[in-house]
């Protein structure tokens, strides 16, 4: 079967030096070099970036929303796991 | 870029009838989610009539972003100086990157780029009928910044804040780059005034063909407005379409006296019993003459970017090719 449509890619920027590369949307590119200069074309126009990640969308394995409550809710009630959850005297509670 | 066309009618509309709740228990955390101003996310569970909605509105978005690069393009070999003309290109690059995260926003909602294209092209698919309207002079690359980009910005800033995600960040981008398209526009109309009585003159005409196009991007009246109260429920719409003809009218009313130019609108005066300006009654014949494909651009416009498209067609192709045997080739090597 022939496939026409170009592949979609997740594109992540790191917007300078000392942060995370973070998610900023998708291209449709044929192979990864096109892919990268693509991304850098449709959202690094303003020197939004200095670094660039595609990722071809099928790789991405995602977690399931309707997991939502078996994947996330348990730590809801670990509150011991935060450190506000002690009291501890005036003097030292800076620590 | 450029809504409006947010709530005109497709050519098949969805079948009416009594509405469906799909998942009770689904639809009610949807509903709670909405109303609590959060957001819904891609894969989130979301009713059918939503999700069509919103591929209905983004594309139709996107549509009007990469249309609307034809009737400035024009203008870019033609640009008065080296200066003028890189600012033009740059915006008219902006609006093809406003168009492709758009659409990257609506294929989240399960339509590939492809069927949007196609739907572009067929004519099922609307775009802003703004971009009908043709380019005539240079004063017209000021006015298109000045006026329509002046109302997108007030139609999109709402959208930042819409219910679903995705849309909602690709419309933070549009918003933090339109600004310069709106201020170029005013600042080329600036310069053009400090010319020649000719010049002058081009920009007061121009201005006379570009207000009520401009002032009827903001839709029907809200009284007249097919998807208005479903939208409003589910967060895609905060403001109203009148409010926010109301806010560009009055916003523009000043500007235009700064540059030294009138509406033509001789209704159009301030009221100090509303603390807004009235204006005259708006001619929604030509409006929904245009939006059906009547006005004087609509075939050149779409049969350019079918052209576009078609004669692109083979590039598509090879790099798809090139890409197929390179991988070939490395897993041979392997």
């Amino acid at each position: 079967m022939e496939r026409k449509e170009w592949p979609l890619w997740e594109v992540f920027v790191r917007s300078r030096n000392g942060l995370d590369h973070k998610h900023c949307g998708s291209v449709h590119a044929p192979d990864a070099k096109l892919a990268l200069q693509v991304a850098r074309d449709v959202y690094t126009r303003r020197q939004e970036g200095v670094s660039i990640w595609v990722v071809q969308a099928d790789h991405i394995v995602a977690s399931d929303p309707d997991a939502k409550p078996e994947l996330f809710d348990p730590a809801e009630d670990k509150i011991y796991r935060h450190p506000t959850f002690y009291q501890l005297p005036d003097e030292v509670n800076h620590m | 870029m450029y809504t409006q066309a947010l709530d005109i009618p497709q050519q098949n509309p969805e079948a009416k009838g009594p509405r469906v709740v799909e998942n009770p228990a689904y639809q009610a955390e949807f509903d709670a989610k909405v109303d609590a101003g959060g957001y819904i996310e891609a894969k989130d569970w979301m009713p059918e009539s939503y999700r069509k909605t919103l591929i209905r509105q983004i594309s139709q978005h996107a549509h009007s972003e990469i249309v609307g690069m034809l009737p400035e393009g024009n203008w870019i070999t033609r640009a008065p100086t080296l200066k003028r003309k890189a600012i033009l290109i740059a915006k008219v690059q902006d609006e093809g990157g406003h168009g492709l995260y758009l659409y990257a926003a609506a294929e989240t909602l399960g339509v590939s780029r492809d069927e949007l294209i196609e739907a572009l092209h067929s004519g099922k698919a609307k775009y802003s009928s703004i971009f009908n309207y043709p380019t005539l002079t240079w004063a017209d690359i000021g006015v298109i910044g000045w006026l329509v980009d002046g109302a997108a910005i007030m139609n999109q800033i709402p959208l930042c804040k819409c219910s679903y995600g995705p849309y909602a960040r690709a419309m933070v981008r549009v918003c933090k780059e339109e600004s310069f398209h709106q201020r170029q526009g005013y600042d080329l109309l600036l310069t053009m005034m400090k010319g020649t009585q000719e010049q002058r003159d081009m920009v007061q005409d121009a201005v006379n063909r570009w207000w009520w196009p401009s002032i009827m991007m903001f839709g029907p009246h809200d009284k007249d407005s097919v998807h208005s109260t479903q939208s409003a429920r589910w967060g895609i719409k905060r403001i109203s379409n009148d409010d926010l003809r109301q806010k560009f009218v009055d916003a523009t009313v000043e500007q235009a006296k700064v540059l030294g130019v009138t509406m033509p609108d001789p209704e159009l005066k301030w009221n100090a019993e509303r603390g807004h300006h009235d204006f005259g009654a708006i001619d929604w014949d030509e409006f929904w003459n245009v939006v059906n494909g009547h006005g004087q651009g609509n075939v050149d416009r779409l049969a350019a970017r079918v052209k576009a498209w078609e004669d692109g067609a083979w590039v598509r192709a090879a790099a798809l090719e090139y890409a197929r045997k390179q991988a070939a080739r490395e897993h041979q090597a392997a």
